[in-house]
C-alpha cells in the first residue's frame, strides 16, 4: 500500500512533540483527578486567551473520486454530451436539468438544496481543479491530496496538522476535531487530535463514564507513552463532548433527532462549533463515489449520494447561524472521472476536479478557475479533465485571507507549493 | 537448540501465541512451554493435519449456509432481494433472510478465531482476506463473502500465492466488488445489456494492491491492456442445467438466462465463474512491455502468472507480511530475505513465513509487544484471554464495528490497515477499555444466546447486513478471575501496571488487566 511509509514516519513525528504534551504529563500528575479538575472550558479559555478569532474551516473529503463533471456540469459545452451519451445531465429547463450558475457551468439538480448559497453569494466553486500527481490510485491520491505535497511520500503528517501548529496560542484537544472512528491523515501529526464518534455511538454511555473505573484507568496510563497521551486526550474530549451534547439535549430547540446519517453529524458538528469556540478545525468524510458502474445522470447512484450531502451542508449552514459568517467550508475529492463513460453506464478514474467552497467570508456565485475544454486535444492524457489550479491554491487563499496565516506559514503546511496562477484571486470577500 | 534473536526465553512463548494467533486461552502458553516455541511454530506451519475440536466441527457444520456455493446462496437469498423490487416490505423480508448468510460467515470466522488450534491458518485468513478485501454491502457480495473466504482464501491461506489470485480472481464476490464481471470487449458480440465496455476497476486494483504494488513499474497504458485481457472473465448466477428461467418473461432478466451447450471456449468452475467468450476482446494486448496474443482466458491466466512471478510482487507481499508479523516499519534486510524466498519458492506461502519465523528480526526483544492490535485482534484476543465460552458473537461484532473495523465491512478494496498510527487514538482508547470494562466485569452478553428480547432498542438490531453495535444489557457471564486472567497471559506486567490493578477494586482488576497496555499491544 501506498501509505505505509508515511504512517511509519508518524512515530517520529510524535517524539518531536512538545510543550502542550509536557502539560498534560503535569496534570496526569495531578493524579485522576488532575485530568477531570482542567474542566471543559479550560482549552476554550487558552484559545481565546491567544487569540481573539472564531474563524473556522471545515473540510469535508468525498473519498472514491466523485464525478466532478457531473456535479458542476459544463453544460455550455457541447463535448460534454458527446462524451456521455446516457450519463449526461440535461441542460436547465427540461426534466432533470441542471440547475444553471452562470450559462455556462450548472449545478445537478440532487444539489437543489445548495442553490439558495449560490444565491445568496456564499457558495463558489473551482472548477478544473485537482492534484497535479498523475496517480490514478485512489489510495495515493488520497494520501497525497491529505498530506498536502503530492507525489512526496516521506512526509508524515496532515497538512490540517501543520494548521493547527501554525495557529498561534495554546493548542487543546477539540481545537480539532475529526467525525469518525479513527484519525485522517489529513489531521494526524505533531498535535493531538480529538475524534468523535459517528452517529448514534457518540451519544451511548460507556463504561468509562462511571468514575470508579475511570480513576482505575486513570492510573494504568499516567506515562508519556502514545496510548498514554491517547488515553488523557479521551478522558478530556469525551468529557467536554458530552457536555456539549447533555446541553443540545436540554436545549429547547433541539427537537427529534434526525435519522442517523450525515445530517445528523453535521448538525451535531454545527452545533458543537456554535456552543465551542475553541474549535477551529473540524473534519470529515463521506464514501460511495467511486462509480464505475451505473452511475446514473440527474437520478441514480451519484443523484442518491449527492442529496444527502447538499442537504447536509445546507442544514449545517443554517444550524451554524451567526457562525457561519466565520467559517468556510471546503468540500474536496482525491480525483476526477473520465469525461467518456465506461462501458458499464459507469465513469472510470481520472484527473481534474471540481472544489466547493462555502461560509459567509466566500465571494460565491461564481465558478473559479480556468476551464480547459473538452475537446479531444484539450484533455489531460487524451482521456481526464485537465487541471489548471492546484488543489492548494484556494486552500491557501482560505488559509490567508480567512484563517490569518502569513505566505511563511502557509510555505510551511504546503511546502513546496507551485506559485499562484491567481485563478482563484478574490475567492474571498475582502 | 540455540535460540534465534536476542528475546528472552520467557517471552517467547506469549510473543508466538500473539504473532501467529490471537493471543493465549488459558492453558496456552503451559502447552507451549512444554513443547518449545520452536514446535509449536513448525506444527501451525503445518496445521491443515491439526485436528478441530469436535465441538467447534459440530458448531459450523450446523450453519446452514456456510456450505453453500456462490450459485446456490444467490438463487436462495439473493433473487427474492432482487425480485423484491418495488415492494418495500417484501424487499426488507427478503433482506432479512439474506442477512442470515453474513451472520453465519461472521460467526464462523469468530468461532473459528477464538477456538480453533489452527491459529495461524486463522491468522492468514483474516490477513488475506483483507488483502483481497471485498465489501459485504455491495450488491450480492451480501450473500458471497463466506463463501469467498471458503472457497478462495481458506484453502490457499498458507499455499501458493499464484493459487490464492487466481481464486480471488475468478470468484463472484471479486468480479462483483470490482466490476470486472461486466468488463467487456467493446467490439465483442456479447456485448448487450449492461456490458456494454471496458472497465478499468479489477484491472487497476489487481496491480495496485493485490500483486506489484503502486510503485511496481506500471502505467496506464498497462492497466487498460489488462483489463482488455481480461474481459468476458465474468459470473454465473444459476445453474446451467436449469436455464431459461420460465419463458420470455420468466422471473431472470434476459441477461441472466443461458442456454446450453457452452460456446466453445467458455470457461466455467463450481463457484460461479464463467469465462464468457463472446464478451472477449480477442485483440492483442501490450501488456509490462510484453504481447499477449489475443486467445481468450489463457491470456488473462497468463498475464496473472506473470504479475504473481514478478519480483515487485515478492517485495510487496514480503513487505506485508512482515508489517503484519514484526513492525509498522518492518525491518528491510528481512522484507529482501523474506522476498528471495518468496521468489525462489514460486510464491509458496509457508515457506516465506517459515522464513520469517526463523528470523532473528522476529525474535528480536524490540519486536515484542511492537504492534497495536487492531479492533478485530484486540476483541478477539480479549474474548480469548477469559476462557468465555462464546454463544452470542454480537457483541464482539459490534465492538469491532464500533471501532471502526466491522468484520466484512471494509468499504474500499485496500482493506484494513494493522498499524498504531491507522488504529490509536483517543476515542478508540475511551472505547477498548470500555469495552474491556464491560467484559472484565462479566457484564458482556456473550455466553446467553441472542435473544432479541434481550436487546429492544433499534441500535442493537441487525440493519442491511451489517452487525450494529449491541449495548451491554445484561450480567449473565460468570466474571473472569483476575488471577487466572495474569496466569493465563504469563504474568510479565510492568511495575506501574500491577501496581494499578493491585491498587483497583477487586471487581474491577480483570477489566483493567484487560485494558492494560500490555494487552493492547502484542
Amino acid at each position: 500500500m501506498a501509505d505505509d511509509e508515511y504512517l511509519s514516519n508518524r512515530r517520529a513525528a510524535r517524539a518531536r512533540t512538545i510543550g502542550r504534551r509536557e502539560f498534560l504529563k503535569g496534570a496526569a500528575m495531578l493524579g485522576a483527578a488532575g485530568v477531570v479538575m482542567i474542566g471543559p472550558h479550560a482549552w476554550a479559555a487558552h484559545a481565546m486567551a491567544g487569540d481573539t478569532s472564531r474563524k473556522r474551516l471545515v473540510v469535508v473529503f468525498m473519498r472514491g473520486a466523485v464525478d466532478g463533471l457531473n456535479v458542476v456540469v459544463p453544460h455550455g459545452d457541447s463535448a460534454y454530451y458527446e462524451a456521455r451519451p446516457t450519463l449526461a445531465i440535461p441542460r436547465a429547463g427540461g426534466d432533470g436539468g441542471v440547475i444553471d450558475l452562470d450559462g455556462f457551468f450548472g449545478l445537478h439538480p440532487a444539489l437543489a438544496a445548495l442553490a439558495p448559497s449560490w444565491q445568496n453569494g456564499t457558495l463558489a466553486f473551482v472548477h478544473a481543479c485537482g492534484s497535479p500527481d498523475p496517480t490514478r490510485s485512489h489510495f495515493e491520491a488520497q494520501a497525497y491530496m491529505e498530506s498536502g505535497t503530492p507525489g512526496v511520500n516521506a512526509t508524515g503528517d496532515g497538512w490540517m496538522n501543520r494548521v493547527l501548529a501554525a495557529l498561534p496560542g495554546a493548542h487543546g484537544p477539540t481545537e480539532a476535531i475529526s467525525l469518525g472512528p479513527t484519525v485522517p491523515r489529513i489531521l494526524t501529526g505533531r498535535i493531538e487530535v480529538a475524534n468523535i464518534p459517528l452517529g448514534r455511538a457518540a451519544t451511548r454511555p460507556m463504561p468509562l463514564d462511571r468514575p470508579i473505573i475511570q480513576t482505575a484507568f486513570d492510573r494504568l496510563y499516567t506515562g508519556g507513552d502514545p496510548m498514554s497521551e491517547a488515553y488523557r486526550e479521551g478522558v478530556v474530549a469525551r468529557r467536554k463532548l458530552m457536555g456539549e451534547l447533555e446541553q443540545d439535549m436540554q436545549a429547547a430547540d433541539a427537537g427529534a433527532p434526525s435519522p442517523v446519517g450525515f445530517s445528523d453529524d453535521t448538525d451535531r458538528l454545527a452545533h458543537l462549533i456554535a456552543r465551542d469556540p475553541s474549535i477551529r478545525l473540524a473534519f470529515m468524510a463521506l464514501g460511495g463515489w467511486d462509480t464505475h458502474v451505473s452511475e446514473g445522470a440527474s437520478r441514480g447512484q451519484l443523484a442518491n449520494h449527492l442529496k444527502p450531502l447538499g442537504d447536509g451542508l445546507a442544514s449545517f449552514a443554517e444550524a451554524l447561524g451567526p457562525h457561519y459568517a466565520d467559517t468556510v467550508i471546503v468540500v474536496i475529492s482525491e480525483f476526477g472521472r473520465m469525461v467518456r463513460q465506461n462501458g458499464n453506464g459507469g465513469t472510470d478514474h481520472g484527473h481534474g476536479n471540481v472544489m466547493w467552497v462555502m461560509g459567509g467570508p466566500v465571494a460565491g456565485r461564481k465558478v473559479y478557475g480556468r476551464w480547459p475544454g473538452l475537446a479531444n486535444q484539450e484533455l489531460y492524457q487524451e482521456r481526464d479533465l485537465a487541471i489548471t489550479t492546484d488543489f492548494r491554491e484556494p486552500i491557501a487563499t482560505v488559509l490567508a485571507g480567512h484563517m490569518g496565516l502569513g505566505a511563511a506559514q502557509i510555505d510551511l503546511v504546503f511546502p513546496g507549493r507551485p506559485p499562484m496562477s491567481g485563478n482563484t484571486g478574490g475567492l474571498l470577500r475582502t | 537448540m540455540s535460540q534465534v534473536g536476542n528475546m528472552p526465553s520467557r517471552e517467547r512463548a506469549l510473543h508466538a501465541l500473539n504473532r501467529l494467533g490471537f493471543g493465549p486461552a488459558p492453558g496456552d502458553i503451559d502447552r507451549i512451554d512444554q513443547i518449545g516455541a520452536d514446535q509449536w511454530i513448525s506444527r501451525q506451519l503445518e496445521s491443515q493435519s491439526m485436528p478441530e475440536p469436535p465441538a467447534l466441527t459440530a458448531n459450523l457444520a450446523a450453519m446452514d449456509t456456510l456450505g453453500m456455493s456462490p450459485i446456490d446462496l444467490f438463487t436462495t437469498y439473493w433473487m427474492p432481494v432482487q425480485q423484491a423490487k418495488g415492494d418495500m416490505m417484501a424487499r426488507r423480508q427478503a433482506r432479512q433472510r439474506a442477512n442470515v448468510v453474513v451472520q453465519e460467515a461472521a460467526e464462523a470466522r469468530l468461532m473459528r478465531a477464538l477456538y480453533s488450534p489452527r491459529q495461524l491458518h486463522e491468522v492468514m485468513t483474516a490477513f488475506w482476506f483483507n488483502h483481497f478485501n471485498v465489501f459485504a454491502r455491495k450488491g450480492p457480495c451480501a450473500v458471497w463473502v463466506g463463501a469467498y473466504e471458503e472457497e478462495a482464501i481458506r484453502p490457499h491461506a498458507l499455499g501458493r500465492f499464484r493459487d490464492l489470485l487466481g481464486a480471488t480472481a475468478k470468484h463472484p464476490a471479486m468480479l462483483f466488488y470490482l466490476d470486472n464481471w461486466q468488463n467487456t470487449g467493446p467490439d465483442s458480440p456479447g456485448k448487450r445489456g449492461p456490458f456494454q465496455g471496458i472497465n478499468e476497476n479489477y484491472a487497476r486494483e489487481v496491480m495496485e494492491l493485490h500483486t506489484v504494488g503502486v510503485n511496481g513499474g506500471y502505467r496506464q497504458a498497462d492497466v487498460t491492456a489488462l483489463a482488455h485481457i481480461l474481459t468476458g472473465w465474468g459470473i454465473r448466477r444459476r445453474r446451467f442445467a436449469r436455464a431459461g428461467g420460465g419463458g420470455r418473461f420468466g422471473a431472470n432478466p434476459w441477461w441472466m438466462r443461458r442456454r446450453a451447450p457452452l460456446m466453445s471456449g467458455a470457461v466455467i468452475d463450481g463457484n460461479g465463474f464463467f469465462f464468457d467468450p463472446r464478451r472477449h476482446d480477442f485483440g492483442d494486448q501490450i501488456f509490462l512491455g510484453r504481447t499477449f496474443q489475443g486467445s481468450g482466458i489463457a491470456e488473462g491466466e497468463a498475464a496473472l502468472d506473470m504479475l504473481a512471478a514478478s519480483p515487485a510482487t515478492a517485495n510487496h507481499i514480503s513487505y506485508q507480511l512482515a508489517q503484519y508479523f514484526v513492525a509498522d516499519d518492518p525491518p528491510p534486510a528481512l522484507v529482501t530475505r523474506m522476498a528471495a524466498r518468496f521468489a525462489r519458492t514460486n510464491g509458496d506461502i509457508r515457506a516465506t513465513l517459515e522464513a520469517l519465523f526463523a528470523s532473528p528480526e522476529f525474535w528480536d526483544t524490540d519486536a515484542f509487544g511492537a504492534k497495536f492490535k487492531t479492533p478485530y485482534e484486540f476483541v478477539i484476543s480479549s474474548a480469548r484471554l477469559t476462557g468465555a465460552r462464546v454463544s452470542n458473537y454480537r457483541p464482539l461484532a459490534g465492538e469491532m464495528a464500533l471501532l471502526g473495523m466491522p468484520l466484512y465491512g471494509c468499504l474500499t478494496p485496500d482493506g484494513y490497515k494493522n498499524t498504531r498510527a491507522a488504529w490509536l487514538n483517543p476515542d478508540a482508547m475511551m472505547m477498548r477499555l470500555s469495552f474491556a470494562s464491560a467484559l472484565g466485569m462479566g457484564h458482556l452478553p456473550i455466553e446467553t444466546p441472542p435473544f432479541e428480547e434481550l436487546s429492544m432498542e433499534p441500535a442493537h438490531r441487525v440493519t442491511d447486513g451489517t452487525i450494529q453495535p449491541t449495548r451491554f444489557v445484561a450480567a449473565p457471564m460468570q466474571p473472569p478471575e483476575p488471577a487466572q486472567l495474569a496466569m493465563a497471559l504469563g504474568g510479565g506486567f510492568s511495575q506501574s501496571t500491577s501496581d494499578a490493578i493491585g491498587a483497583a477494586p477487586v471487581n474491577l482488576r480483570s477489566a483493567l488487566i484487560l485494558g492494560s497496555p500490555e494487552f493492547m499491544t502484542r
